[in-house]
């Protein structure tokens, strides 16, 4: 396994009442493969990436159980610097907001050579010989130009793939994406989710790859984890889990997939709220908003069911594998 | 940026001029007449008529305005009324003084604010940090004066470790004299180094909860590095643009400073020049002290602009 992530746990509040952000999660992500994290906003998926890349923000969130390992290397609470200290340091992480995430008043040559001093050691004509190559890499035109530009000359597509150069400085063996193209128009979307499918085939990366976003995760993903309220509701295949659900929350994201729903005035949504962090505290997480609660439900938490090889879901009562119209 | 920067000047050149329309106009409806202090009440009409026309004080006010402004153009500012010598050669006298003064003071200002600054961001919601942000409260609120006669009392009059008043010349006296002007400097600095402290731990704090910050760190880079090569050089800039006001802070206590410590320069010669109602003098220092404020303005926003590529030059 590249990462592989036990009962991560990670908390707010104080240390006798903590409060969990994300509870229990375990994932696995395999060599060259892409693993789709969805969920609606505020489930926890970014603190999970964050907590994955040792990148909480402090004072804040932090660990409070569970283990992470980068190819067999313990670097739970090791911060970046750390884990390149330790010689774990090919994991990087792209984020949401490419027009904020650049440091304005640098030159994109000197941002991009400033992480590749950090992994190669070199530094000057060297170091921007390399950013020149990350360029090409990521396709940008002009590379030459565009090293001496800085942040604000570029359009937000430019800087999200400025931010994968920088990303790709470390060669990396994992690239966490947290919603990159979230803020950025479809047709660029298009372009960037084609550059990082090209990537992880050419330098065999594996990617965690987040989003809110079905549709995404249908063009994107070859495995997929399905978070709600802070835990890993249903995990499967890509294939499985768009032709067998087996979570009633994962139904109810399908369902308001807008490609399922052509012609219809309004997309529906899934009825109800998302829970707060800590308000729901006995029974399954999604009880209130499930169509098929059991009075079980309430009382006990679900058991992690496992359906198939590599299909599990958290639920007392799953779907029996009918097909999504 | 040439060009800006020519437009710049352009600008304060205009601000220079209604600062000298107003310089002029406010010192001339001040009550007080310079001939009467010079005479004093035994003179007769007769000679206050004299001494009226010798100084040009019978000519209406504009052609008074305006031979006061050619010559100031021409560095000619006028006589003092008070020493009978250019007014000048007056303000040049108290400049050594004055000039080093503010630039001991400038200097205490930057390498205490700055670096303490960034100690107590770096170490923010700490007893270090709240013990330096108290102490920075609290050089920023008390008084000018008092700050002053506490230096003086604890390390000239109890300790003798330094003089506490006066200031003879470095050209006389040697470099040795500067030790003269080492409490003066620190009561100046006392205050602008405690605000400038202040936005240099609190511009670095919002920096710090920038998303670049984070890429910086996603980076791998040193938590050292990233507070030297992102948060401190980004808050700097906010720090920068204040160091004008800062120059305006320190006109107004230099003159208290200057008077405490009886320092030879041009804050205390103002106040007096006041008193003795020495028109042509104290509009010759506030001339000045309005163009150096100027100029310092238009040097930090030159300066920030260099610094910040978004800001565009047109
Ligand atoms: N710095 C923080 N301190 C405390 N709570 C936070 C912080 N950031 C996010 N949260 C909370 O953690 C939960 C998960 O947030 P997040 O991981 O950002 O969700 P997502 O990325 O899935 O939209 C949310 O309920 C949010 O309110
Ligand atoms: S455990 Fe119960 S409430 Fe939760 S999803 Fe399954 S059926 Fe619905
Ligand atoms: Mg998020």
């Amino acid at each position: 396994m590249m990462l592989s992530v036990r009962d991560l746990t990670v908390s707010i509040g104080p240390e006798t009442a903590p409060i969990d952000i994300v509870s229990g999660v375990s994932f696995d992500i395999g060599k060259g493969e892409i693993l789709g994290l969805v969920g609606e906003s505020g489930c926890g998926k970014s603190m999970t990436s964050l907590a994955v890349m040792g990148l909480l923000p402090q004072p804040g969130p932090r660990i409070r159980g569970g283990r992470i390992d980068l190819v067999g290397a313990d670097v739970t609470q090791l911060q970046p610097w750390q884990r390149v200290e330790a010689g774990h340091g090919r994991i990087a992480m792209i984020f949401q907001e490419p027009m904020t995430s650049l440091n304005p008043v640098r030159r994109i040559g000197d941002q991009i050579a400033e992480a590749v001093r950090v992994h190669d050691g070199v530094s000057g004509a060297a170091a921007q010989a390399r950013a020149h190559e990350l360029l090409d890499l990521v396709r940008i035109p002009d590379a030459a130009l565009q090293l001496a530009a800085y942040p604000h000359q570029l359009s937000g597509g430019q800087r999200q793939r400025i931010m994968i150069a920088i990303a790709l400085a470390c060669r990396p063996q994992v690239l966490i994406a947290d919603e990159p193209t979230t803020a950025l128009d479809v047709t660029i979307q298009i372009q960037i989710l084609g550059l990082l499918r090209d990537l992880c085939n050419r330098l065999d990366m594996s990617i965690l790859f987040i989003t809110h976003d079905m549709g995404v995760i249908a063009q994107l993903a070859d495995r997929v984890a399905v978070m709600y309220g802070g835990r890993i509701v249903e995990t499967a295949d890509v294939g499985a889990l768009f032709n067998e659900p087996r979570h009633h929350y994962t139904r109810g994201l399908m369902d308001c997939m807008p490609a399922r729903n052509l012609g219809a005035r309004r997309l529906p949504t899934i009825a109800g709220q998302a829970p707060r962090p800590g308000a729901i505290r006995t029974g399954c997480v999604f009880a209130p908003r499930c169509a098929a609660v059991q009075d079980l439900c309430l009382v006990a938490a679900p058991p992690r069911i496992v359906l198939s090889e590599g299909h599990e879901a958290l639920c007392a009562f799953p779907l029996q594998g009918e097909r999504p119209s | 940026m040439w060009s800006y920067a020519l437009k710049r000047a352009g600008a304060t050149a205009v601000t220079l001029w209604a600062a000298s329309v107003i310089i002029f106009a406010f010192i001339h409806v001040i009550p007080g007449d310079p001939i009467y202090v010079l005479l004093g009440d035994t003179a007769t009409p007769d000679q206050i008529d004299r001494l009226r026309h010798e100084l040009g004080l019978d000519q209406p006010i504009v052609v008074q305005y305006l031979q006061w402004a050619g010559h100031a153009l021409t560095g000619d500012l006028g006589r003092s009324i008070f020493f009978q010598a250019p007014v000048a050669s007056v303000i040049a006298d108290g400049a050594e003084t004055s000039i080093l003064l503010a630039t001991m003071t400038m200097v205490w200002v930057v390498l205490i604010g700055v670096p303490i600054g960034t100690i107590a961001a770096v170490r923010h919601g700490t007893w270090l940090d709240q013990g330096l942000s108290g102490a920075a409260m609290f050089f920023a609120s008390v008084p000018t004066f008092w700050v002053g006669l506490y230096l003086i009392l604890i390390f000239a009059a109890t300790l003798g470790w330094l003089p506490s008043s006066g200031y003879p010349s470095i050209f006389e006296g040697g470099l040795g004299n500067l030790r003269y002007l080492l409490l003066p400097s620190l009561t100046l600095a006392a205050p602008n180094a405690a605000l400038i402290l202040r936005l240099t731990r609190a511009s670095m704090l919002d920096v710090a909860r920038e998303d670049y910050v984070r890429t910086a760190r996603a980076k791998g880079i040193r938590p050292w590095q990233v507070v030297r090569r992102h948060i401190l050089r980004n808050a700097l800039l906010t720090v920068v643009s204040a160091f004008g006001f800062t120059f305006a802070a320190l006109m107004s206590e230099a003159v208290v400073t200057e008077t405490v410590f009886a320092l030879p320069g041009i804050g205390r010669l103002v106040v007096q020049s006041i008193l003795r109602r020495d028109y042509p003098v104290i509009q010759g220092i506030i001339l000045v002290i309005v163009v150096i404020y100027l100029i310092i303005n238009l040097l930090v926003d030159l300066a920030y602009r260099l610094l910040d590529p978004r800001v565009e030059l047109q």
